[in-house]
């Protein structure tokens, strides 16, 4: 899905000759996290989409980025240090950035702006990507649906943001497509990164019956876990192999690598325009690990849902889908609507835990 | 089931037991080091890293001990020697603590480390519901175990004890009755520092075999509250710290159930229970002076 | 060879003026050789981290920025410690004062006056105060330990904070994502030189504290109780000073420039809250309180001395490549230099070897 805000085309049409103009052999990107590049998860992957860049281009490409960067003020200065210090294009990679990032955009027109996970596009040189994980979680469904013996699944889930609550609900939906019956115990860690208390919270989902785990927190430890316990789970962000050779079923892996050689490839042509991007499997954005620890008949039938997505034929939010308390939210072959999805706050039926509000 | 919630109640409990029952004896002492974030933190990378590179655990974990220590040495070097602050110098070595184990294990990260192995003592381990919890552990939660019976007797049933205790009480009439005062608070910081050390090694080869930065997230801060928590006694930082864990663990039980709590009022139980249990403590003044070292946080310089 | 302290008559006005320079020194020597050993250029690493972001206009307001509330907060500290109440819940109280002053512009968002501004700065500092008397009401009326108190206060705060904008307070039209409506035109804080940089009123408002405070520490009789009591509760007994008050007293004025200085954050820098709305300031505040020696005059220094090594650091990252590890392991290092040096103020060091004083190696 790519569209450009229409209202914002006339300006950016206008500032095409003048960018064009300024084509350039070389570039200089500039990247914030909001994490250590240390975390293995969400700051990692960008970083090593910074790193595909760098390989990509070679001496063309100069990069540099700030981690652990705090939301709020800290954000702010830091996007302008970069802004100032000669940054043709800065990728800011957490939500907290958005209105810092517009307000900064604000002020140094030149200097294109690719704010991750974001809505907000207030200057014609700010452009919001993010990845359809969704699109992962729904396989991991079907393939927890075909694996679990107890019809069980426990999801570590970080804060309740559409994002997270878009996953659960395409993990459910796809566990169902399987066992109508099936059962997802979710556990809110209220964090995205404190290893100790995702392992607490892993353990606890599997004594509480899941015989199956997934999440969407960041570290490593959740897998570990399981390993030891011997039962299998899902990998989040990147791939955890390592970490459950014979417990890691498959991974989502956020793949910026692709995106970013693209941004970059046209700021260096002259070719930026805003954009809202929200992609999946199709577009490489999102990357299943090899499917690993399961039965040839489970990987193919992964590999068939994976396919259909990709190649447009499946959409994982599609009717008859019934909300939480039994009312209907998709009828009969409805697909829901991005802007839906994009604030979801509800579950669908049949999960056994109460969304926080 | 209710064996399993046990033996991850303990999990959770004794990094902050290690930590807490090292800076109980700091404190006793007279000496408030709110630097265990950061001796945890340095020992997690220690201890992770050395058993990587030896690929023995053990190995790790005893590295991890003397770093602890020696990161100690630093801040008992300022706040001793050169009578430092206590409060900030602790501080900053938690700040410096969580910059350098990021320096030290920037090439660890990713890697999946080495478990500490159980030890399973044969036939116990089988028991009904406490066999596991007792029989079938890591090491460090025995020496967990047993170093808080060892502080207990050496605190309340040895000479030297009485001294260290004594020290943190009045460090002037210590000193006045020819107490090394400073040397003593040395080898308790040390002691705290490896201590601390060992907690950190138990998060990066026990609980989650694998280094990430700031792996330790805050359980320094906890294991100091412990100490106030149990009014400076062993027995009762053992057993804060299990119901510390019993509460986290507790909560993340309650919401598998699908009891439908706000999450953050869960989170905040453990605080909120301390604080009021903390109240209830401490209304009875005679018996928390008691136990309180009155020197605690104080600077000393022998004079002569 | 062992190390020895001897106290000194007085302070020495010679080392007060001295110890910063030659914390700076080892400082500036230890960084040359880290940045070297990681092979970086010493001298290039060092003007960034220190000479680089004093040298542009928006930089400094952006040092302004940075160094407010940790001003706000370490002045208000300054009180509490001199008096000797170890308030170390400072970033909780921050919190509190954030969300008390933001009742109006996020709950009653039409309500758009000129006094909006005013009323939310005075709920701020109310709400921050309220927090820290908690923790001192819990000291005099149960004698609870109040390090522990209000640092587990903080951990309640963020928690309440985080339940707020996930919920109640979340921004209607935010797509569900966790954070509360932005703050109208009404309930924003000024910028003090809008043309030249961002830096708003806090900077203002923590300087004015700072002086106020100065002249309450040093030439009021407020000022020698709130001394006396931290040196010696029983003479402050006698004196006639009631300690219970005291505390209150201490908590509240802390606890007020926390949510000040929250409230300013929110409504200057931020313009909306969020989950997280401090990197960690009271805590910070605390070394910056140190660091100025508990002198309120000394905390504005100290307060932009630090502010700049977080600059600094970023500076350096960006310009040479160092890792945000090194910049926070050089910042630990640097506050070891001052609080070091500054033992030199109050005692004399001499160097005994061993075996010229037996007699006094076993006195230590």
């Amino acid at each position: 899905m790519k569209t450009i805000t229409l209202a914002l085309a006339a300006s950016v049409a206008v500032l095409v000759p003048a960018v064009a103009s300024a084509q350039n052999e070389t570039a200089k990107a500039c990247f914030i996290y909001v994490g250590p590049i240390g975390d293995f998860g969400w700051s990692y992957q960008h970083d090593q989409g910074r790193l595909e860049a760098m390989e990509h281009f070679g001496d063309r490409l100069e990069t540099a980025y700030l981690e652990s960067v705090p939301e709020g003020a800290d954000a702010e200065r830091a996007i302008e240090r970069f802004a100032r210090s000669g940054c043709d294009i800065i990728f800011t990679t957490s939500f907290g950035y958005m209105d810092a990032t517009n307000t900064v955009a604000g002020r140094f027109p030149d200097v294109k702006f690719e704010h991750a996970t974001g809505y907000k596009r207030e200057h014609p040189n700010v452009s919001t990507y993010n990845s359809k994980f969704h699109e992962g979680r729904y396989i991991q469904g079907v393939i927890a649906g075909r694996m679990s013996e107890a019809g069980v699944a426990g999801y570590i889930a970080s804060f309740p943001i559409p994002e997270v609550v878009m996953g659960i609900n395409a993990f459910m939906l796809g566990a169902q497509s399987i066992n109508p019956d099936f059962q997802l115990k979710v556990v809110w860690a209220n964090t995205w990164f404190d290893p100790a208390r995702e392992a607490d919270a892993a353990t606890a989902l599997i004594d509480q019956g899941a015989d199956i785990i997934t999440q969407h927190t960041d570290s490593t430890a959740a897998m570990q876990v399981a390993a030891e316990r011997g039962i299998p789970a899902f990998g989040q962000a990147s791939d955890m192999i390592e970490f459950g050779p014979e417990t890691q079923l498959t991974s989502i892996i956020d793949d910026w690598g692709p995106y970013y050689i693209e941004r970059i490839q046209a700021v260096m042509d002259g070719t930026w325009e805003q954009v809202d991007i929200w992609d999946g499997l199709a577009e490489g954005h999102v990357v299943m690990a090899p499917y690993a620890n399961m039965p040839d008949d489970v990987r193919a039938e992964a590999t068939e849902t994976e396919e259909s997505i990709r190649s447009g034929a499946f959409n994982p939010f599609t009717g008859p889908v019934n909300k939480q308390d039994g009312s209907v939210w998709l009828a009969e072959g409805e697909v829901a609507e991005d802007s839906v999805l994009l604030g979801l706050n509800f579950y669908v039926e049949g999960i056994d835990d109460q969304l926080p509000q | 089931m209710f064996e399993a919630i046990l033996l991850t109640v303990s999990m959770a409990a004794t990094p902050l037991l290690l930590a807490a029952i090292g800076e109980l004896v700091v404190e006793r002492s007279g000496v408030l080091n709110l630097g265990v974030e950061g001796m945890m933190i340095m020992g997690a990378v220690t201890g992770f890293g050395v058993a990587l590179m030896t690929g023995n655990p053990f190995l790790g974990a005893f590295a991890a001990i003397i770093v602890g220590a020696l990161f100690s040495l630093l801040f008992a070097f300022l706040t001793l020697t050169l009578v430092t602050n206590q409060v900030a110098t602790g501080l900053a070595l938690t700040l410096l603590g969580l910059g350098l184990s990021g320096m030290i294990g920037e090439s660890f990260v990713g890697q999946p480390g080495v478990r500490l192995p159980r030890l399973d003592v044969p036939v116990l381990s089988e028991l009904p519901i406490v066999g596991r919890l007792l029989f079938s552990q890591d090491l460090i939660f025995y020496v967990s175990v047993f170093l808080t019976l060892g502080v207990v007797w050496f605190l309340f049933y040895t000479k030297a004890g009485l001294t260290l205790r004594s020290v943190g009480d009045n460090h002037s009439s210590a000193h006045a009755l020819g107490i090394k005062v400073v040397r003593i608070r040395y080898m308790a910081v040390l002691f705290g520092g490896a201590c601390a050390g060992l907690a950190g090694a138990h998060l990066s080869l026990v609980y989650v075999p694998q280094w990430v930065e700031n792996m330790t997230a805050g359980r320094g801060w906890i294991a100091l509250a412990l100490v106030v928590f149990a009014s400076w006694r062993p027995l009762r930082v053992l057993a804060g710290a299990y119901l510390f864990g019993a509460v986290s663990i507790g909560q993340l039980h309650a919401q598998a159930l699908g009891i439908g709590v706000p999450s953050q009022l869960l989170s905040a139980l453990p605080y909120l229970a301390t604080i009021i249990v903390l109240v209830l403590i401490s209304r009875n003044r005679r018996l928390t002076m008691v136990n309180t070292p009155a020197s605690l946080g104080r600077p000393f310089v022998p004079d002569r | 060879m062992r190390i020895e302290l001897v106290k000194r008559p007085q302070q020495s006005a010679l080392f007060s003026a001295l110890s910063p320079f030659i914390a700076f020194g080892l400082t500036i020597a230890t960084g040359a050789i880290l940045f070297a050993a990681l092979g970086k250029d010493p001298l290039e690493t060092l003007y960034f981290y220190f000479i680089d972001p004093l040298t542009e206009t928006w930089s400094l307001h952006e040092l302004a920025i940075k160094a407010a509330p940790l001003i706000l907060i370490a002045v208000g500290l300054s009180v509490c410690f001199l008096s000797s109440n170890w308030n170390i819940g400072a970033e909780g109280q921050f919190i509190m004062g954030a969300i008390a002053g933001s009742i109006l512009p996020v709950v009653f968002p039409d309500f758009q006056f000129w006094f909006v501004l005013p009323l939310m700065l005075l709920m701020g500092i109310a709400g921050g105060a309220a927090y820290a008397a908690i923790p001192a009401i819990l000291k005099v009326r149960f004698n609870t330990n109040e390090i522990l108190s209000s640092l587990m206060l903080v951990y309640v705060a963020q928690l309440f904070l985080d339940w707020l904008v996930r919920g109640p307070w979340r921004n209607p039209a935010g797509f569900n994502f966790p954070e509360t409506r932005s703050f109208h035109e009404y309930a924003r804080l000024p910028e003090i030189w809008a043309e030249s940089g961002r830096a708003h009123y806090g900077f203002a408002f923590a300087l004015i504290a700072a002086l106020i405070l100065w002249f309450v520490l040093s030439r009021t009789l407020k000022g020698f109780e709130i001394k006396l009591i931290g040196q010696s509760p029983r003479a402050g007994r006698f004196a006639g000073f009631s300690a219970g008050r005291m505390v209150i007293f201490a908590f509240v004025i802390s606890g007020a420039m926390a949510g000040l200085a929250g409230i300013s954050e929110v409504s200057g820098a931020i313009g909306q809250l969020r989950p997280s709305i401090s990197p960690g300031y009271g805590f910070t505040a605390i070394i910056v309180a140190f660091l100025g020696r508990l002198n309120p005059l000394g905390i504005v220094a100290a307060g932009l001395v630090l502010a700049l090594t977080y600059l600094g650091g970023e500076a350096a990252q960006i310009s040479v490549g160092l890792s945000d590890k090194v910049v926070r392991a050089f910042q630990g290092s640097i506050l070891f230099f001052v609080l070091a040096c500054d033992t030199l103020i109050h005692y004399r060091i001499r160097l005994v070897r061993p075996n010229t004083a037996p007699a006094e190696a076993a006195n230590v």
